[in-house]
């Protein structure tokens, strides 16, 4: 390192306020991993309650109000405080310059205004914990016009939380767009920059439409609009078109980034090439045009007309074609690999496998027959969660493990991790897979009761969460827990430029901004035994 | 750090920011890492794709003005018949003039014609304000006859749209202020008019959206 | 570039709007039928579209910048589009 970079981005500057006024995209990414971290811990406790309340019919350890509380914090937490935000916000942010030969991002004060966004919009989110929702994260109309709770609040924390997300979304676009280093032309873009764009896109184009649903619903309850209220000539319904024309593409956002990291990991503990670069490069764009246009998929029983259920149907199908392009590409990129089971590999390996149970669950859900039955059902429930938890939280689990030692210059100790990895994976699985059977048997979702008949699923998959949170205390405390020593530059011998300086980088990345003349992933040819 | 001094200094940076320097922010010039050319394109397209953001915000507005005047035709053409049709269009021929100040203050400051940047975005933010006072003037009007949100659907729409577009009027008049103020302070130049460029297009859109909510909500019919 | 002449094309382009505000407003005072709306929105456009061209400059800007700024409207299209046809599509029994 140069004169000027002699200390780490770590190292340089100390107390509260050198982090908290940075401007370091690098250091914003660190603070938004502890942030995201901290409210997935207790979102997850909150699942955690849910779940052990579920252990008899009927009242087990909390009344049904606050299981409605509980559900409800579980899920606009996990969505708005972690997983919309989170891995795009937390490795994005650290990773993206690095990645691109730039010494930060192009908006450096917006990115540390973004967060401040965030920690505003989390606060209010909290503060409107005082009378919390019960309506559940989706907010129907009219139970949450009606609801007693702090409805408002809490939509407006999400409303600020949407600015955050603009922005960073902003930031990352034009940042790629503006500041590649010379030679980094498109077709050598690192595949996790690829779904970051995409994921921005979606960020940028979806957010203020949920936006603008969130303000009207708080004009609702607060002026009386009467545009969702069938008294006053409104529509329920429309309310759920305006709500899942973003959240449906907020689910893309939610797994593209995470499978941008897949194709990182992948390619270098294969040691070849990823297969089909293009490919996979062009289908997360395709992931991010087709969302847009299949929001009704959530809404086939809601009331909405049979030949819109049709149209909606039909495209839902259209949506898993670019997305099965990645699994084949990343399945292909192992054939005749050399492959080393580290703990990211195997995180992302067991993504493969229980990404692909999810999507392929979804397509049930897509078809309209079918979804009659499963709507509302725990089939949904463990459908969003095996692509949720085991696509993206895998995903992310995988990153937290591929580029610790870039982030932190320490490495960790690999065989606690992989012990931790095989109870998350356990565990996760004895919980979601009989959710699958217990949806088709017909159990409704978000039901503080049910019928004796399903109490045996219920408990194991109650079991399954003492598994994974095990599992997932062990993950956390290996990773606090680092060997001795400093970590090596380059540990994993990856030929992605953010492996190119020391682990922990200096502040400004890099002393020079290199020249780039060849592909990303030239993991096994002669290029590679040359360098 | 106390609470308070974390909160000033968080609204000071905002207000100023390109006086708060952390030590380790910058290298060279005192603002980036990277030529002003770079800046100034990033900028206008960062600026670009934010104004697609207030478009689709505005959107579920007119989607659900779309739906409920296909619904409800007779109630919209008579509210809109109650709405100040000469009020509106005094409004719009304000709106477009203040757009045309703000462009004109974006070439000067091209030319290094403070004075005129000066008067123009003036001349603008006072144009903002007259908005601002037309429309008090036409909801008390409305209140005084008993018409608020959600008196009916076409008077929802109505308020909330036009109370969308209002908030972002004053948005844009206190960006142009700051812009203004630093004007004043000798901040911009030929060399250096990104931030008055990227303001005049925030302006813009606030014009753009009335251009099309005055004919779809005073001119029904 | 002469200034004169930009200074001056730009009070050209605020004098067409204001005519074509005297439009919109002419327009408003004659029944067109189904076409009231469709003529409405067509003026509209075209005041919005002088707007973006000329006080934004989107006439020199370039592709990337046209496609940041069109896309949108796209998906509003999308999105005004399939809700109405849900809306009018509905049968009821």
């Amino acid at each position: 390192m140069s004169q000027e970079q002699e200390k780490n981005y770590l190292e340089n500057g100390e107390g509260f306020a050198s982090w908290f006024f940075t401007v370091d995209h690098k250091r914003i990414g660190i603070m938004y991993l502890w942030a995201i971290g901290v409210f997935f811990i207790i979102a997850a406790i909150a699942s955690f309650l849910v779940r052990f309340e579920h252990l008899t019919p009927g009242q087990t350890i909390i009344s049904a109000h606050t299981y409605n509380v509980l559900f409800t914090l579980h899920g606009s937490m996990m969505v708005f405080l972690f997983i919309v935000p989170g891995v795009a916000a937390s490795f994005g942010n650290f990773l993206i310059p690095l990645m691109i030969g730039a010494k930060d991002v192009i908006f450096p004060k917006l990115n540390l205004y973004s967060f401040w966004l965030y920690l505003f919009g989390a606060a209010v989110f909290m503060i409107a914990l005082a009378a919390p929702a019960d309506t559940g994260w989706t907010f129907y109309t009219p139970y949450s016009i009606e609801s007693g709770a702090n409805v408002i609040l809490i939509t407006f924390g999400i409303f600020i939380l949407g600015f955050s997300s603009i922005l960073t979304g902003i930031n990352f676009i034009v940042t790629m767009h503006k500041l590649r280093a010379p030679g980094m032309t498109w077709d050598r873009l690192p595949l996790f920059c690829w779904a970051a764009y995409a994921t921005s896109l979606l960020q940028v184009l979806a957010t203020p439409v949920v936006g603008i649903t969130l303000l009207l619903l708080i004009g609702e309850r607060y002026f009386g609009l009467g545009f969702f209220d069938p008294a006053r000539g409104g529509d329920p319904v429309l309310f759920q078109h305006f709500f899942w024309f973003y959240s449906h593409p907020a689910v893309y956002i939610m797994i593209l980034p995470a499978m941008g990291i897949i194709s990182e990991v992948m390619p270098v503990f294969s040691r070849k090439p990823i297969f089909g670069y293009k490919a996979i490069a062009y289908a997360s764009l395709a992931i991010a045009l087709i969302s847009f246009l299949v929001w009704g998929h959530h809404m086939f029983v809601s009331g909405q007309s049979k030949l819109i259920n049709v149209i909606f149907s039909v495209i839902t199908y259209a949506v898993a074609v670019p997305t099965a392009i990645k699994v084949f590409n990343w399945l292909w990129t192992l054939y005749k690999g050399s492959i080393e089971l580290s703990t990211a590999m195997l995180y992302s390996l067991a993504f493969i496998f229980l990404f692909t149970i999810g999507g392929l669950t979804g397509l049930f859900l897509g078809a309209l027959a079918a979804d009659v039955h499963l709507h509302d059902t725990y089939f949904v429930v463990a459908h969003m969660h095996y692509v949720m938890i085991g696509g993206t939280v895998f995903g992310f689990f995988a990153a937290l493990h591929f580029w610790y030692p870039k982030m932190w210059g320490r490495m960790f100790d690999e065989f606690k991790a992989k012990i931790a990895f095989v109870l998350i994976f356990i565990g996760f699985n004895v919980i979601f897979f009989p959710q699958f059977i217990l949806g088709t048997l017909g159990m409704p979702r978000r039901y503080f009761n049910y019928a004796p008949e399903f109490q045996s699923l219920h408990q194991l998959s109650t079991y399954g969460t003492w598994i994974g949170a095990a599992g997932f205390i062990l993950m956390l405390w290996t990773l606090m827990r680092p060997l001795p020593g400093k970590a090596p530059g380059n540990p994993y011998r990856s030929l992605s430029l953010e492996w190119s300086m020391d682990s922990p980088p200096g502040t400004f990345n890099f002393d020079e901004i290199p020249t780039i003349t060849e592909p990303v992933y030239n993991y096994g040819t002669k290029i590679e035994e040359e360098s | 750090m106390g609470f308070f001094d974390v909160t000033s200094k968080v609204l000071k940076s905002i207000a100023y920011p390109s006086e708060m320097v952390p030590s380790i922010d910058t290298e060279d010039d005192g603002h980036h890492h990277f030529d002003h050319e770079t800046e100034h394109s990033g900028a206008k397209l960062g600026m670009w794709l934010f104004l697609a953001t207030e478009l689709l915000l505005f959107g579920g507005l007119f989607a659900a003005y779309a739906i409920y005047r296909a619904k409800y035709p007779d109630m919209f053409q008579h509210g809109s018949q109650n709405l100040n049709v000469v009020l509106g269009t005094v409004n719009t021929v304000i709106l477009i003039f203040s757009s045309l100040t703000v462009a004109i203050a974006v070439k000067a400051i091209q030319e290094n014609r403070i004075k005129l940047v000066k008067i123009m975005l003036w001349i603008t933010i006072i144009c903002a304000a007259i908005f601002a006072v037309n429309k008090y003037f036409e909801y008390s009007y409305k209140f005084n006859l008993g018409i608020f949100p959600g008196t009916d659907i076409f008077y929802s729409i109505y308020f909330a749209a036009t109370g969308v577009h209002m908030l972002h009027v004053f948005i844009g008049m206190a960006v142009l202020g700051v812009l203004l103020r630093k004007v004043y302070k000798g901040k911009y130049s030929k060399d250096n008019y990104t931030a008055i460029e990227i303001g005049g297009l925030y302006w813009h859109l606030v014009d753009l959206i009335w251009i099309y909510l005055f004919p779809l909500l005073y001119l029904v019919g | 570039m002469d200034n004169h002449g930009s200074y001056k094309s730009l009070i050209n382009i605020w004098i067409l709007l204001m005519f074509l505000t005297v439009v919109t407003v002419g327009a408003a005072q004659f029944d067109f039928g189904v076409w009231n709306v469709p003529i409405a929105l067509i003026v509209a456009s075209v005041k919005a579209g002088v707007v973006a061209l000329h006080f934004m400059h989107l006439k020199h800007e370039d592709g990337l910048t046209w496609v940041f700024a069109s896309y949108p409207l796209f998906l509003l299209f999308l999105l005004i589009a399939f809700t109405v046809t849900d809306m009018f599509s509905r049968v009821v029994n």
